[in-house]
């Protein structure tokens, strides 16, 4: 009877832990089952691959003038800047969320007042940092804008009303929490911006 | 007539009897005898509608099927695949203009009736006790007909098309735990791009519309058989794809027949009537509060205005089963919350200035005010049939 007993209790031990093995196996198995599939919708190769630096020829670019092109699928945009286009970023200094860029993305050598290497030529990725709408450039002043009356040209998102400065600095109280992302890019003579490739030792 | 109208009786009852659903929904229930009184027939038909409206969705889609091309790249005249075979449907295949229409159109119809076959249920209260499991399958229906809407949104690859997928796909990046490596293995790629066409095309449909007819099947009670409601809703919609298959707009967006161009967002960018409530809430949160993003407010606020219906049995505590026995505060809050949602609505159809900011942002409060005050309010209201339980 006793060595009957005993072995009841060392089945039902057996059983229990039978079936805890058992769900574990079915839970790694279910897992396992996902796996594929789940990683089968991340991006390809080729996607990940489709990311050519993108050479520009900027010599016909005139002062207050702006190219779109595009590099990895998104706009690139390129600004010649007029002297008085850059004076009015000192007016915007006050009214922009993050004037020194802190915490927006850039490359190191173009974190600074102008956000770009040269002065004069802007480069940016015309993605708003809201909800990735494109801005559209409103180069016109004040009142004659549509946007406001101390409006000095910008960037206007038409998605959610966001509204930058002609730096790619976010205004204040606005959705977009960051400034405009600057793309690595390198001159190669003048007349020439590769984009997509970093300058060295700037 | 009259008989053939009792044979098509007849073979309903006969089918009625023999489907499992109405043997579980019977055996299930302490509802079981219910049947909607007479005059409130009219309330309860919207379901019934949305199920005929639904069936004709998947019956269309099949045709479109057969002709679409999800496909981004770019044919000898520059023209994306996507774009150009919606074109080809809407000129040159025999018919395909109305089976087309009838696809974009009925989208719009079934979302008219699911909005208000959610407001009879919140006149009603239907969703008290022991109705809580099939509310809350009604919501996940809700939830996946706007999900499916969405990415059949993105088929036609229009500007529109594009620029919706690129907005709702990023504020999904904005959400706890989601975050960028969950948009980019939605997309596909980096960008909106061809792989996620052909994921939105397999979404749109398989996996969805099984997804649909499953929770469907759990969820419907029972139908209305009214040949005569069918005949006047017919009539109307015939008319609407015949006249107005557009709807000035509001069915099918004029900026939508431009082709997707990546670089370009168009000036004026608004989704379809039935998002633009929760769009106008995204856009209307303009303040960060407690240190968190105005960005992830709005994104938050958006998704919790869709999914905040769910908590409707739990919120409500008036004692009354109907909106005759509810008493006036209740009836004045749920006008207010059919107000503000009209006019959120509209809003998000527009494009916003200071003025309509702040309205946005009334009507946002008073929203979520429906919802979150309902425990307070609700029970302030004395039952007129039942004196003895509201007195405390
Ligand atoms: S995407 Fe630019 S403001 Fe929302």
């Amino acid at each position: 009877m006793g060595s009957d007993e005993k072995f009841d209790c060392g089945r039902r031990r057996l059983m229990a832990a039978a079936a805890a093995a058992g769900s574990v196996a079915g839970v790694a198995a279910a897992t396992a089952t996902l796996i594929p599939f789940v990683a089968s919708m991340k991006p390809s190769e080729q996607a990940k691959a489709a990311g050519a630096p993108v050479e520009v020829d900027i010599s016909r670019l005139k002062p207050g003038q702006m190219m779109t092109v595009e590099w990895r699928g998104k706009p690139v945009w390129i600004i010649n800047r007029s002297p008085e286009m850059l004076e009015t970023l000192k007016k915007t200094n006050a009214k922009v969320s993050d004037p020194n860029s802190e915490r927006s993305l850039q490359p190191n050598y173009c974190k600074n007042e102008t956000r770009s290497i040269k002065p004069g030529i802007m480069v940016a990725v015309g993605v708003c940092t809201h909800l990735g709408c494109s801005p559209t450039a409103n180069f016109r002043k004040g009142v004659e804008s549509g946007i406001d009356a101390e409006w000095a040209g910008g960037f206007y998102c038409p998605c959610h009303g966001s509204t930058y400065d002609l730096a790619g600095r976010v205004f204040k109280d606005k959705l977009a929490p960051d400034n405009l992302e600057i793309p690595p890019y390198k001159y190669f003579g003048d007349a020439k911006i590769i984009i997509g490739e970093e300058t060295k030792g700037a | 007539m009259s008989i053939a109208n009792t044979k098509l009786g007849g073979l309903v009852a006969w089918i009625d009897e023999r489907t499992p659903l109405t043997a579980t929904w019977k055996s299930a229930t302490r509802l079981a005898g219910y049947y909607a009184p007479k005059n409130v027939t009219f309330w309860y038909l919207f379901g019934t509608l949305a199920i005929v409206v639904l069936v004709s969705q998947l019956i269309t889609g099949i045709f479109l099927t057969m002709h679409y091309k999800p496909n981004t790249s770019l044919n000898e005249s520059g023209i994306p695949l996507a774009f150009a075979s919606v074109e080809y449907i809407m000129r040159d295949v025999p018919w395909g203009w109305l089976i087309r229409y009838l696809h974009s159109t009925g989208a719009s119809v079934l979302l008219i009736l699911v909005y208000l076959h959610m407001f009879r249920s919140i006149l009603f209260s239907v969703y008290q006790k022991p109705r809580e499991l099939t509310w809350l399958l009604g919501m996940a229906i809700f939830i996946g007909l706007a999900a499916q809407t969405f990415v059949g949104y993105l088929m036609p690859w229009g500007q529109l098309s594009f620029w919706a997928a690129q907005v709702i796909i990023n504020a999904f990046s904005q959400l706890p735990f989601l975050g960028q490596d969950f948009t980019i293995w939605l997309r596909g790629d980096y960008v909106v791009s061809d792989a996620t066409l052909n994921r939105f095309f397999s979404f749109h449909v398989i996996a969805f519309p099984a997804a649909l007819l499953w929770l469907l099947i759990h969820h419907v009670p029972h139908t209305v058989k009214d040949i005569r409601y069918f005949l006047a809703f017919l009539i109307v919609c015939v008319a609407v794809i015949f006249f107005r298959p557009e709807a000035g707009g509001y069915f099918l967006e004029y900026n939508n027949f431009t082709q997707a161009n990546p670089l370009q967002t168009p000036q004026h960018i608004a989704p379809l009537w039935y998002f633009t409530s929760y769009y106008s809430i995204l856009r209307s949160i303009t303040y960060p509060l407690f240190s968190i993003d105005a960005k992830l407010w709005g994104v938050l606020g958006m998704f919790a205005s869709m999914l905040i219906f769910a908590l409707l049995p739990w919120l409500d505590k008036s004692s009354g089963k109907t909106i005759r026995q509810k008493g006036p505060i209740f009836k004045l809050a749920l006008a207010l919350f059919v107000v503000a949602f009209a006019a959120l609505s509209y809003l998000g159809t527009v494009p916003t200035d200071p003025q309509r900011l702040l309205l946005a942002q009334i009507c946002t409060f008073i929203y979520f005010a429906f919802f979150l005050l309902m425990p307070i309010y609700s029970r302030m209201d004395k039952p007129r049939s039942n004196e003895g339980r509201g007195a405390r």
